[in-house]
């Protein structure tokens, strides 16, 4: 059990990291620039969701080993 | 490994939760029937009379129905077009196959009656709880399906629009000393974890939500599950447009020629 938690930890880290990374710099762009928020949110949920699968990796990962 | 859940007994099995395979519901012949192949089987069924009755009733003026088709439609085929440029005829079905069964497949999974109608099947002395219907990307055998048929497709197309000498050079080519053949060995390598990231992404996704659902329900039921039912909506529009994304850019990329 506490493998589990520590792997879902580390794993989650990086992404969480990402995720908010990726918002930071999409409310800059709307921000610098807020005619284009249309074309910035579908891009932006896109690259969350990419950096959303490497937890959900780890999250497989922790429960099948 | 099939889950067994006892009556009562929901807590204790949920590191079994992940790495599930579906149910056997029947038999035809000695072929197994899971409840995700019968799941997909409906789900085609329903998309075919689906694109039949709109076909037949299409209007200037679209109904509410036939404006959500537009706009899905348009969003797919701007996007192929913009990518892919002259090559948008021919990769565009594909694109649009893909997203109206995983969109389908995503949604339909969150209907009621899903994993929660069946029968209980006495085998071993313990109760297994076996659903008729069954979230269709919650299972890895049928997301891995669609991600082999994705590769698969990605090279038929690389092959017809290169020719087979082309092709074979991407992967295995004297050029630099060496070092492009080496490099074509790691490109090599990199097209089998394609499958790996397709298939796990969606499958994870889904199940993430199933098992996310499944908690929430646990701790304060009918009210907690709510703003989580509502972001499943959005994670399966989100997953199909990756998915579709993931698959025409690598369709762009393998069919175009380039130098490593």
């Amino acid at each position: 059990m506490e493998n589990i938690s520590l792997a879902i930890a580390g794993g989650f880290f990086g992404p969480a990291i990402a995720i908010g990374i990726i918002g930071m710099k999409a409310m800059e762009a709307i921000g610098r620039n807020p005619e284009a928020q249309d074309k910035i949110l579908p891009i932006m949920l896109l690259a969350m969701a990419f950096a959303e699968a490497i937890a959900i990796y780890a999250l497989i990962l922790a429960f099948t080993s | 490994m099939q889950t067994k859940t006892e009556i009562g007994d929901t807590v204790e099995s949920k590191a079994e939760y992940f790495l599930s395979a579906p149910e056997v519901i029947g038999h035809i012949g000695f072929f197994p029937v899971t409840n995700t192949l019968f799941t997909s089987i409906l789900i085609t069924l329903f998309l075919t009379i689906i694109a039949f009755s709109i076909s037949k009733n299409l209007s200037m003026v679209p109904g509410k129905f036939q404006a959500f088709v537009e706009i899905l439609i348009e969003y797919v085929y701007k996007l192929t077009n913009q990518i892919a440029g002259s090559k948008a005829q021919v990769f565009f079905p594909w694109l649009m196959t893909f997203v109206l069964f995983i969109l389908a497949a995503n949604l339909s999974g969150l209907l009621p009656g899903f994993s929660s109608v069946g029968i209980y099947k006495i085998t071993d002395g313990t109760k297994t709880f076996v659903p008729f219907l069954h979230s269709i990307n919650a299972d890895l055998n049928s997301t891995l399906a669609l991600a082999f048929i994705s590769l698969f497709i990605t090279h038929f197309f690389a092959i017809r629009f290169l020719g087979i000498k082309a092709y074979l050079q991407k992967w295995f080519s004297t050029k630099m000393f060496g070092i492009a053949l080496f490099v074509g060995l790691l490109e090599l390598v990199s097209e089998f974890t394609k499958i790996i990231s397709l298939s796990f992404r969606l499958y994870g996704n889904i199940q993430a939500g199933k098992v996310m659902l499944n908690t929430a329900k646990s701790f304060y039921p009918y009210v907690l599950p709510l703003p989580f039912y509502l972001m499943e909506i959005m994670v399966a529009f989100i997953q199909t447009a990756v998915f579709m994304m993931l698959t025409l850019v690598f369709m762009r990329i393998l069919s175009s020629k380039q130098i490593h």
